[in-house]
């Protein structure tokens, strides 16, 4: 971990973290039209296998994705611990210089590897990409880290894909996928360039 | 392994607390709070979205999926397989074990790879609960519309290489 400004005293730094506006995530309810439409699928999913198989299968799926669940939990929690943190001590100069608007190639660079390394699941990666978002990261950084993390991390090929595909398909997948993060990190920059707005107003 | 994933996760937690607090206790309790909000206003999302996903799996017609996507499918197959991963919900275990269920079953392995890649990318299911609610609407719309040439371009490439 680098110091994070020039300033000699690290508790001024510290004061001037804290009275800065922190970054704000919009506020959001805990169930809305999105989670709506999901949980209404599901239930008719629910419902048509309950009809088609029985009682008894449905309570067998249930059960597994109870346990899916009750498994997940933990990992999610991580998640968003690691977002909230990595917002509270990164400074935000540093990742506005690693992977903001001016860091070029190297920018996509950083950020695919970043994917790359970043352990966990879905939960762990988009509070961090929200929050590289917040501190300055550009959106074709991210889209690269988001890629990234999703077709090449490790943690994922190694806890699901590896015992599916075994190790030669895996493998094979990988290094074809390998130039996919700094692809879509450059078209999102083109996208961007060309028109498209995506910092709202906050 | 899951466990092995567990304990890692939680090193990088202890470690950024770690690293937290020697900025400042105040930091690191504004952290943890933020983190620990977050964490109860997704709850809802995570229970419908993984407790409907074995459901919907349930409902979906595989041996239908599997037949279409043949080796000899060529790039329809790959189209095909790469619309049916953005359909595909459920979370790692669904997208996987029907990718890995068409590969025993006759598919081609170009078009397993367009699978599982698009399913990977752009599973609307995961857009909805996981993306949205995380990150700004627009930018998650942005990263799915650079992501949709990705998986031919993932199936051309694994043609490229050559087989497993």
């Amino acid at each position: 971990m680098g110091t994070p400004q020039t300033t000699a005293d690290p508790s001024t730094n510290v004061r001037a973290a804290l009275t800065e506006t922190p970054p704000s995530r919009p506020h959001r309810r805990a169930f809305d039209w999105s989670t709506m439409i999901i949980a209404a699928v599901a239930f008719a999913a629910a419902a048509a296998v309950y009809w088609r198989d029985g009682r008894e299968h449905f309570m067998e799926i249930f059960g597994g994705d109870l346990t899916l669940f009750a498994e997940m939990l933990p990992k999610v929690l991580a998640g968003c611990l690691i977002g909230a943190l990595v917002t509270m001590i990164l400074p935000r100069e540093l990742v506005a210089r690693w992977v903001g608007h001016e860091s070029g190639f190297t920018g996509l660079l950083v950020a695919a590897f970043f994917g790359f390394l970043l352990p966990g699941g879905p939960i762990t990666i988009y509070p961090v990409a929200g929050a590289f978002l917040m501190m300055g990261a550009d959106a074709g950084a991210v889209c690269a880290f988001i890629v990234s993390w999703t077709l090449i991390g490790y943690t994922r090929a190694l806890v699901w894909e590896l015992p599916f595909f075994g190790p030669h398909f895996v493998i094979w997948r990988i290094v074809a996928a390998l130039p996919l993060p700094l692809i879509a990190g450059l078209l999102a920059r083109l996208v961007v360039r060309a028109g498209y707005s995506y910092e709202q107003g906050k | 392994m899951i466990l092995a994933v567990n304990i890692l996760l939680w090193i990088v937690v202890a470690a950024l607390a770690f690293v937290t607090a020697m900025r400042g206790r105040v930091l690191l309790d504004t952290g943890l709070r933020t983190g620990a909000g977050e964490f109860l206003r997704l709850l809802p999302r995570i229970g419908a979205g993984v407790i409907g996903a074995g459901f919907i799996a349930e409902v979906m017609p595989k041996a239908l999926v599997a037949s279409w996507i043949g080796p000899g499918s060529g790039f329809l197959g790959v189209i095909i397989a790469t619309v049916g991963g953005a359909l595909t919900p459920g979370g790692p275990v669904v997208g996987f074990s029907i990718g890995a269920a068409a590969l025993k079953s006759g598919a081609g392995a170009p078009q397993v790879i367009a699978y599982s890649t698009a399913w990977a990318l752009y599973a609307i299911h995961r857009l909805v609960i996981w993306e949205v609610p995380l990150m700004p609407a627009r930018v998650v719309w942005l990263r799915a519309l650079v992501s949709l040439p990705l998986p031919f371009i993932a199936a051309a490439l694994a043609i490229m290489l050559g087989q497993p």
